[in-house]
Parts: structure tokens; sequence; C-alpha cells
């Protein structure tokens, strides 16, 4: 084989190494790379500026660890705002696995805002079904989650005073990894009920989410840590999705590196050899 | 008969839930609330079902000493553990399940997903060859795309970010938005299929 | 009345002006004026209160609209909540139902028993005072019998069905209908074929989704067609599942495949397993018995999410051809680039029809042709239409 053959053929345990070096490097030797706020990251920020203190936000973490490193920003960052502005928080999960991440990130910013748990915040906990579960809680959230998470009656809870259904919820915020997530919160909360909706999505999801965005079935989105990232520029601080922004940027660097390395030599091979495609 | 009472049973659910989608007055919205608490306990239920599979296939492994009967212990050991930790003790912040929840499912599961990272650069390492205009032109938008999207781009060319969000909004979206339209009247034709009975091979046979 | 008496009515007729004042300012103080006492000067009334019939809904249902106040927003910005009141009649007492914060100009009595005529009545509130009164005409709540704002689906779903049917018609009637040639469908003979050659088992992975997903339903479709195939060349058949459900269902199908082909004895109910709900514990698990049973043939059809590039790579790593399908749009760029042949979208749900080539569902094909044909046409005109300002198509294509 000749040497061009073998560097279009490159053994790929050689490329895992170089990723590895290339994410691990940055985040040990911050490079800080500058970081600019996008339209849709804006709008979601600036819907939940626009609500009065009291108003009620429902933050569905419909995640699991295995995205992690790029919802949980989102979800710490929407905590802190929802808290500094005096929003209310209800939180739930049409995962199982999102409900104790979003207990973690309303836990971590009450103890920052002083807020307290069922007065300023609240976590209904997961139920199976997924958009049946959506229908019910616009219908009657307290006949869908007569306990919250920890099985306490929702009924003894003073956030929940006066709550019924989707009438009483001024902002949805989806933080989805796939299905059950944004798709039903949109259909049912804003195509039937009319109310506005938010996503925090992953990267890989959040181009099949632009339209709509576009058609305004979306007040605004936060996609992959660079959104998440951006969120917390807006919050004024840093996070684990700002610092992780360096290690992306050198990542995908030598990625584009790879295919452009790799065509080269294909195009170098393909003059040597017109007749091999 | 064996075949006509499934598909009897989906025709008259497949119809009382397009119909209902039309006509808010009872008892129609009932319908649909009452077929929503149905499906909330069959998933429960199905939950059940899957776990009493899981069970019973490893068990048998086990005792027939099947290939990978080792991993088989492993397997019903953990399903004890956590099923009996988070009945037992909760699965409230601070307590066993938590534990286990934070230091062994997550990690585990994070780095299942992080392996994406390396299966990216390979896949895309052997298989974004520019062999025809359309693929050269692929390669570009992603190259661009790429670099829009991080904070490298905006420090090599401020206007990089806004090239990139424009190739997802315009391109991107157009051709997201076709996919779409095809695969919803692919949803209507073969459901269409199914609730007519015209379409049964997923009940098994012709 | 004595020396002391005297000292102590003359200590009370000076100090009960003060005290007056001290009970009067205390009562205040402590918010204790009721509405309506002499209190500061109260919030100007909302105006315009006008209730209706909430609309296609199953009724018990009144939406309760006004005009804000002045002082809300603008003016002394006093106004902290509207309260909503209800009565049957003007004469009668009016009970509080609920209440909405200052900003918001509306309220839903979701209580009303239809039929019943009733009035509404509004007041600002700034805490401490109520506004005067604004009192809405008779509005009685009623369930409808067709949601007006879903016509378009109707019309649409209607004329797609129509089509569907019309070719599903003349398919029966025997005529012959042309669909274009799909490489990845196509290519399954060959997978089978290369695999038989080979002396490796197949692999089927229908994806992760449970089977109330349509995409899992079209993927144990062509499951049944592949598994026939299977039968046929006596070749061994993989299905990893990971919803206990789809195990099932593919158990059934594979069988009664393995019955229509002459081979029922070759049928192996433990070559499909259940593993895992979990995504990445399946994807785990599929790689595992990727590796270790070395398939000559990979399909993945049905519903995916982030491991698809993980269950492709590692597929392509063993050398397999693989044949994938999915309509998750996010998915479809992974299976591309690692995959030998891949269904885009819609591709996944014409395959039962390319490949059993029956009448009907060749007609069906045809009918969501022409569907599409007729989306076509309407994109086309409506960005026509909208470039002139004509934007009333629009609204009609909006679903409420």
């Amino acid at each position: 084989m000749s040497i061009v053959e073998r560097l279009e053929k490159l053994d790929r345990r050689l490329i895992f190494v170089l990723i590895l070096l290339a994410v691990v490097i940055p985040l040990v030797r911050p490079i800080g790379f500058k970081i600019e706020v996008s339209e849709p990251v804006q709008q979601l920020y600036e819907a939940i500026e626009s609500l009065n203190p009291g108003s009620r936000v429902i933050i569905s973490c419909d995640y699991d660890p295995s995205t992690m490193p790029e919802i949980y920003p989102m979800n710490q960052a929407l905590a802190r705002h929802c808290f500094s502005r005096d929003l209310k928080i209800v939180g739930m999960g049409l995962w199982p696995q999102g409900v104790p991440l979003g207990q973690a990130s309303m836990e971590q910013a009450a103890e920052e805002y002083g807020k307290s748990y069922g007065v300023d915040y609240v976590n209904l906990g997961f139920k199976a079904g997924g958009i049946v579960v959506v229908s019910s809680v616009a219908e009657n959230i307290p006949a869908t989650y007569p306990q919250d998470y920890a099985g306490r009656p929702v009924s003894e809870l003073p956030i929940m005073d006066g709550v019924r259904n989707f009438d009483n919820i001024e902002l949805i915020i989806s933080l989805s990894a796939g299905d059950p997530g944004v798709r039903e919160w949109v259909m049912i909360g804003q195509g039937r009920y009319g109310k506005t909706v938010g996503a925090g999505v992953t990267a890989v999801s959040a181009p099949a989410f632009y339209p709509y965005l576009q058609a305004g079935q979306l007040v605004g989105m936060m996609g992959g840590m660079k959104g998440a990232a951006e969120y917390e520029i807006l919050m004024e601080g840093t996070g684990t999705a700002s610092r992780g922004m360096d290690a992306q940027s050198v990542a995908h660097g030598l990625i584009i590196f790879f295919i452009l390395f790799a065509n080269f030599f294909y195009l170098v091979g393909r003059r040597k050899m017109p007749w091999k495609r | 008969m064996k075949k006509q009472i499934p598909l009897l049973i989906t025709f008259v659910a497949g119809m009382v839930m397009l119909v209902q989608y039309f006509i808010p007055h009872r008892p129609f919205s009932e319908v649909y609330r009452l077929f929503n608490q149905w499906y909330l306990v069959v998933a429960v239920f199905a939950m059940i079902l899957g776990i009493g599979n899981l069970i019973k296939i490893h068990s048998v492994r086990l005792r027939r000493r099947g290939s990978g009967w080792q991993y088989s212990i492993v397997l019903l050991c953990s399903l004890g553990v956590m099923g009996v930790a988070g009945l037992g003790w909760g699965i409230e912040r601070g307590g066993f399940f938590d534990y286990l929840y934070w230091n062994m499912y997550y990690p585990l599961s994070s780095t299942m997903f992080a392996l994406l990272a390396f299966f990216v650069a390979s896949a895309s390492y052997r298989a974004f060859r520019a062999r025809t205009a359309e693929a050269t032109l692929l390669l570009a938008s992603a190259i661009l795309v790429m670099l829009g999207r991080v904070p490298l781009g905006n420090y090599l060319w401020d206007r990089l970010p806004l090239l990139g969000d424009w190739i997802m909004s315009y391109p991107n979206m157009a051709g997201q938005r076709a996919i779409m339209i095809g695969i919803a009247l692919g949803v209507v034709s073969t459901s269409l299929r199914i609730i007519l009975g015209i379409e049964r091979t997923y009940l098994a046979g012709r | 009345m004595d020396g002391v008496g005297r000292s102590l009515v003359r200590y009370w007729r000076s100090a009960l002006p003060l005290v007056i004042v001290l009970w009067s300012v205390s009562g205040a103080a402590s918010g204790a004026t009721t509405p309506d006492t002499v209190t500061p000067e109260p919030p100007s009334p909302p105006s315009n209160v006008a209730a209706e019939d909430r609309s296609n809904d199953a009724g018990g249902s009144v939406v309760i609209s006004w005009t804000k106040s002045a002082d809300d927003g603008g003016g002394k910005e006093s106004v902290v909540e509207y309260l909503v009141l209800r009565s049957t009649s003007l004469a009668g007492e009016f009970q509080q139902i609920g209440s909405v914060r200052s900003g918001v100009a509306q309220f839903v009595d979701q209580n009303s028993i239809d039929g019943t005529p009733y009035f509404y009545m509004v007041r600002a509130s700034d805490g401490v005072s109520l506004s005067l009164p604004e009192v809405s005409e008779a509005a009685s709540s009623s369930a409808q019998w067709f949601h007006t704002g879903r016509t378009n689906i109707l019309v649409a779903g209607a004329l797609l069905s129509f089509l569907v049917l019309l070719f599903i018609r003349k398919a029966k009637r025997g005529e012959e209908l042309y669909i274009r040639p799909i490489a990845g469908l196509e290519a399954v003979d060959e997978a089978v074929g290369r695999a038989t050659e080979m002396g490796k088992p197949i692999m089927y992975v229908p994806g992760i989704m449970d089977m109330d997903d349509i995409q899992t339903i079209a993927s144990m479709i062509i499951l049944g067609r592949v598994a026939r195939k299977a039968a046929e060349y006596e070749t061994a058949l993989l299905v990893p599942t990971s919803r206990s459900l789809v195990m099932s269902a593919a158990q059934e199908t594979v069988k009664e495949a393995y019955l229509d082909a002459g081979r029922p004895d070759a049928f192996d109910a433990d070559r499909i397993r259940y593993l895992t709900d979990d995504q990445f514990g399946y994807a785990a698990g599929v790689d595992g018995l990727m590796l270790r049973e070395v398939p000559g043939a990979i399909f993945y059809m049905g519903a995916f999410y982030a491991e698809s590039l993980i269950l492709a790579e590692t597929g392509h790593s063993t050398g397999a051809i693989q044949i994938a399908g999915t309509a998750m749009p996010s998915q479809l760029p992974f299976f591309v680039t690692a995959c030998d042949y891949t269904l885009i979208g819609e591709e996944l749900f014409a395959a039962s029809a390319y490949l059993s080539k029956e009448p009907l569902l060749l007609g069906s094909l045809k009918g969501q042709d022409w569907g599409k044909a007729i989306s076509i046409a309407i994109l086309v005109g409506g960005v026509i239409l909208v470039s002139f300002g004509m934007s009333k198509i629009v609204e009609w294509l909006t679903t409420r």
C-alpha cells in the first residue's frame, strides 16, 4: 500500500487518541475563546425577563444523564434566572431520569437566591405516558400529580395554590434530549392551548427545531452546550458549559482538519490513479 | 377469528381517536381522557412485563451456563440492588438509590454517549470525500457550520457564526421541512392502511 | 365627684382625641380596613367587560375579558390584581370565583353549568380597596359538536384519504402502477444473499421506540419480509429489541414468516431477545452482539436517536453490509455516512409496499405521492400569494 493509500485508511484508534487529547488539554489549560450570544437564546432569555414576579414557569426535564453535559447547564442557568426574577418553578419530567436532575438544579439555585421548596418551587416528578401526560397536565395538574416527587400532597404546597391547569402557567420550557420532549409540549401546549413554549435541546437535534422557531411555535431555544454557554453569559456568570466550549472548539477544529487531510490524500490519489474512485 | 378481532379493535380504536380530534362535545372528550388513562396504565404494565422478561432470559442463561452467563449475574444483581434501594429507602437526594444513580448509572450512561465524539471523528475521516460536486458542497457547508457553532469560528472570522446560522436556518431547514412533510404523508398513509386493515404484517402473517 | 375622679375625667378628656387618632392610624397600618370603608382613593375600574362561551370545547367554560384599568401599567400603577365574581342574576349576590394578576385581562371560568346564564363582575384591587364594579352581559357555556379551528386538517385528511383509497381501488382493478426504484430496498436481497454466502447471520435492529411509534410498526412490516428471505436461504436471523412489546411482536412476525416459507422448524425464539429500555445500555448490548456474532448483513429500521452512529460505526467495523431506514431527520446524516444504503424518511413507510409488490399497498403509495404533489402545489402557490401580500392562505393553513 502506498503512503497515500495508507494515510487515506488511517487506523481509527489513532484518530480516537487525537480526539481524546483535543478534548482533555483545553479542559486542563483553558484557552478563553469569546462566546457570542445567538438570537434564539436571546429570545428565550427575553421571554423569561418579560414575566411578572410570581409568574409560574413549568420546566420539564425530559433528558437523562447521558446528555447532562449539554442540558444540565441549561437547567441550572434557567433555575437561576427564574429565581433571580422571583418566578415560581413547577418542575416535572417526561423522562424518569430527568426528575432528580431537575431537583438538583433547582436546589442549587434555591440556595443561592434564598428560595424554599413548596413555596417558590416544586418538583412534581415523573409520570409515564409522554404526550398523554402533557394533555393531562394541560387539563388538570392536581389530578395528574396528586403528590410531588417525594410523595407530599400537592394540595399542601403553597406554590400550587390556585394552580389548576395551563391557564395558571405563564411559560413552559422543555429541556429535551429526544422523545417525549419538545415536540409534545409544542403540539399540546402551544398548538392546542396557545401557551408560550421554550426549549433547550441537544446540539444534534437543534436543527430539527428551527422550523418551530421560525414559525413562532417556540419562543426561543438553547441548542447544545453552546446554547447553555450563551445563556450563562447572559446570566453574567460562567458554568460548566462555558468552560467546555474551549474543548469543543478544539475538537471541532481537529475533525475539520481530519476531513481536509483525508480529502487531500484522496484527491492526490485520484490524480495518480484516475481509474480508481 | 384470531385475525378478525385484533383488526376490529384496531379499526374501532383508530376511528374513535380520529373522530374525537374534531368533536369536542361529550362523550368524545371523555373518551379521549379515558383512553389517555388506559394508556398510562398499560405503559406501566408494559414496564413490568419488560422487567419480567429480562429476569426470565438471564435466569435461564445463568442456569444453563450459556455464553456470557457471568454478565447475567451482574445484570440480575444490579437490577435487584437498584430496585430494593429505591423501593426500600426512597429516591430522594442523599439516599442510597440517589448515590448509585449519580455514581454508577450517570457515569456509565455518559461514557456511552461520549463514544459519539470518537465515532463522529472516525466516520467523518472515512466517509466525507469530495467524490462529486454535491459531496463537495456538503463538505463545505459542514465545515462552515462546524466552525460557526463554536467560539473558534468567531475567533477566526466574526461573520462565520452568522454564516453557519444562515445555513442552519435556511437551506438546512428547507431540507428538514421537506423530509418532515414526506414523513407526515407517509405516516398518514401507513396509519390509514393499518386502521382499515389493509396492512396486516405487523399482526404477524399476511 | 372627688378630686381624683375629676383628675381622671380631665385626663380622659384630653387624652381622648389622641386615643382616637392613634386607634385609626394603627387600624390603617395593620391593614384592617375592609373594602368600601373610608380609604385613600380606589383604583380606576376595568372597562368593556365581556363574557362569552369558550369555543371548540366540551362545555363548562366561559371566557371573561376586559380592558385593563387605567391604573394598571399607567397612571398610578397601583392595581395588583383583578377579582372576578359571578352571579346568576344581576340583582343576585355575586360570589368571587377567582382572580388574576395585574397586566392580565382575561379569566376563564371553568366551573359553569352549560345552559345557565351567568353575569360576571370584574373589580380592580390595589390590595387595600376595590374599584367600582363592571358587569358583563349574560353568557352561558355550551359544548360544540365540531372544532372549527381544525377544519383545515379535516379537509386535508379527507383529501389524502380519498386519494389513497382511489388508487387502492385502481390497483384492485389490475391497473399497472409504477414506483421508482429505491436502492436501499433493492439491496435487501443482495444483503441477505451476501450474508448467506459468507455463512454469517443477519442482524435486524428495529429501533429503540415502542410499538406505539409508527416507525416501529413499519419496521415490523419490513422484518416480516426480511425474515421470510432469511428462512428461504436458511440464514440465521438475530433481532435484539429495546422494548418488551416489540420483542413479542417481532417473535410473532418472524415465526409467521418462517411458517410462510415452509421452515417452521428453523425458527428460534431465543434469537429475538429483549435487551434493555435504556438507550445507551441497548447500544452497548447491540454493539457487543455485533462484535461477538459478526453478522454479514445488518438492518437498522425504525426510530433511532443518538445511538445511531454508535451502532452504525461498530457495524461498519465488522465488515457487514448495512442498510438503514429511519424517519428521524436528525439521525439520517449519521446513517448516510456510515451505512451502505439508507432509506430516507417516507421510503421507510414505502418499504412494505415495495418489497411485497402487493397491488393494494402500491395503490396507497401512489395516493401518498399525489398527496405530496398537492402539498408542493400549495407551497408554491402559497409563496407566490404571500409575496403579493395575500396572506389569507397562511391563516387558513394555521391550526388552532
